[in-house]
């Protein structure tokens, strides 16, 4: 099989974003960054895939060069080689952009499947999957979390408010994973020796043909509002706290 | 020229859904600052009856599309029909949902039509003539101000955000050609299973109590599913509950699991590590109950109590029994 896996490099959740004073992005300094969490779901599922039925794993990622680490922690999960979408003219991308570069690289490979996070939880646009399987002319199924291959189509269990929707689809398709799907391995250390000798192929916007001028574009980027200062509710023990607590609920906030 | 405000409607299983209300009353105030129309997309199977209700909320004219084939939601089906009615009627702005249908939808069109998208925003506005869409990006950590350089310029709102307010248009039914290529829909639904639990999905619920690594055990939850069944509110939880096997993964507020806006959440024994913080810190009160002062949930709480959660929450409880009745 064919497999292809997208990933995104992105900072960890635990990072404090800082926007920068001009509004024109974020501090990108003290941030530590990771593979994108939901494009780790994708990644596994990937090689799961590989270990059952045979094939090889390509992993594409479109980002500035610090985004090779990540691919070089796929490839060191198990994946067997990469391509790295390199370019400045991306730094300002948006979903349809980047989901075009993605089916350029895409369409010159053979492909069965293609995962893809269900979103980046950077700009969390959750965008990129569906716009790659319509660049590519194939079905779509997103936000999935239980996925069975039986030969020529996959039956996945995707979530929606208050239901749980039964897809299949034949392949080929694109995937994008949510958590749940399964539990992504880590690295192990002789997976990290053999990813550096793993090709990775590094392509510009040039090599791949496709307009790069951004359809939806950040304009400014501000601090989250400010909320009002909080009280804390006192009292002598928990029954006259919660007490206040529910009148305050109920008189000055409305929420009750 | 792309002109008007165009909304894509949801209903499911023949009633529509609430965020259908909020894009209708929102396309109505963009529309008005410009004097322009609003019109909706409804699809489905027997649902012209629901027109009538899209008109109650602001909406001018309803293109309907009446055809089995699209119950229930596939995406290649819907995403078709919807880029047709969208290339004849060239609207300026076009609003979806930011739910599960929506996302999925959203993005399949704007793709189709080559077109920017703006996914989960929390407010949008016409600026200087603009459409401008706001969206939290990083979970909330900080919000971005998008612009559009072609048309329709897309949004998709976040559930319970926007507000659905009466205001009575015509709400005219144009029936519009829905036939779907059934060869070219490779997709099948082939179950839904729904849940029977008879609660909102959390994304809908107008309060949520959640837990975190303070309830102790999956157990501990008993608590707050009492005081949630005395609200009539969802039960969320943070990572670490998850995580730890307590709740379900459906359950779980945060920047890997569920964005929530609802009235009122009550955090209880979450600490409020930054990833939980950005799931839910577009609610619309926020309440803290921890007995560790130090907490950064207290920073986000408009009210918060320092004290034993599993004692201050039956006495909530026991509280609002009194006061709800």
């Amino acid at each position: 099989m064919n497999i292809i896996a997208c990933v995104k490099q992105v900072p960890d959740t635990e990072a404090q974003i800082k926007v920068k004073a001009d509004g024109s992005g974020i501090e990108e300094g003290q941030i530590k960054w990771v593979m994108n969490p939901y494009d780790e779901f994708g990644v596994e599922e990937a090689l799961k895939m590989k270990e059952k039925n045979g094939g090889d794993v390509t992993i594409i990622c479109v980002g500035p060069a610090r985004a090779m680490e990540t691919i070089r922690t796929a490839l060191a999960m198990g994946a067997d080689k990469g391509i790295h979408i390199c370019d400045p003219v991306f730094d300002n991308a948006d979903a349809f952009v980047i989901a075009n570069a993605l089916a350029a690289a895409i369409k010159t490979l053979p492909h069965d499947i293609i995962f893809c996070g269900q979103r980046a939880i950077d700009d969390d646009s959750g965008q990129v999957g569906a716009m790659l399987a319509e660049a590519l002319g194939l079905p779509q199924l997103t936000v999935i979390t239980k996925l069975d291959f039986a030969g020529s189509s996959v039956k996945v269990v995707r979530p929606v408010e208050g239901a749980q929707m039964v897809i299949e689809t034949p392949l080929p398709c694109v995937v994008t994973a949510q958590k749940g799907l399964n539990e992504p391995r880590y690295a192990s250390l002789p997976g990290i020796m053999k990813a550096k000798k793993k090709p990775v192929d590094v392509k510009k916007a040039a090599d791949l043909g496709i307009a790069t001028e951004a359809k939806a574009k950040v304009a400014k980027v501000v601090p989250p509002p400010a909320r009002p200062p909080g009280k804390i509710v006192g009292g002598d023990d928990p029954a006259q706290k919660a007490a206040e607590l529910g009148r305050l609920l109920r008189e000055e906030a409305k929420a009750i | 020229m792309a002109k008007g405000v165009m909304i894509v409607a949801e209903q499911r299983d023949g009633a529509l859904r609430k965020i259908s209300l909020e894009l209708a009353s929102t396309a109505r105030k963009l529309a008005d600052q410009t004097g322009d129309e609003v019109s909706a997309i409804l699809l489905g199977s027997g649902i012209e009856g629901l027109a009538a209700e899209l008109g109650k909320y602001g909406v001018d004219k309803v293109f309907v599309g009446d055809n089995a084939a699209l119950e229930p939601y596939i995406t290649e089906a819907h995403a078709d029909v919807v880029a047709k009615i969208v290339k004849e009627n060239d609207p300026a702005i076009l609003l979806l949902g930011a739910s599960s249908q929506g996302k999925d939808l959203s993005a399949r069109v704007a793709a189709k039509l080559a077109t920017g998208l703006a996914t989960d925003c929390t407010d949008v506005k016409i600026d200087g003539g603009k459409f401008v869409a706001i969206r939290p990006l990083y979970a909330g950590k900080c919000v971005g101000e998008i612009e559009f350089t072609s048309t329709p310029a897309m949004a998709s709102l976040r559930p319970n955000v926007f507000a659905a307010e009466e205001n009575a248009k015509a709400g005219a039914v144009v029936k519009v050609d829905a036939a779907v290529d059934a060869a070219a829909i490779k997709s099948k639904v082939v179950e839904v299973q729904k849940d029977t639990s008879g609660k909102v999905d959390l994304t809908e619920a107008n309060v949520i109590v959640s837990g975190g690594r303070g309830m102790k055990d999956a157990d501990g939850f008993a608590v707050l599913e009492a005081l949630a069944d005395v609200l009539k509110a969802n039960v969320g939880a943070s990572r670490a509950a998850v995580d730890a096997g307590w709740r379900q993964q459906k359950d779980q507020v945060g920047q890997t699991g569920k964005v929530v806006s609802p009235n009122l959440y009550i955090a209880c024994g979450i600490s409020g590590a930054i990833q939980h913080l950005a799931g839910m810190s577009s609610s619309k009160c926020i309440v803290a109950i921890n007995k560790d002062p130090e907490a950064p949930i207290f920073t986000k709480a408009d009210y918060g109590i320092v004290d034993d959660l599993f004692k201050v929450v039956p006495e909530l409880t026991a509280v609002c029994k009194k006061i709800i009745g």
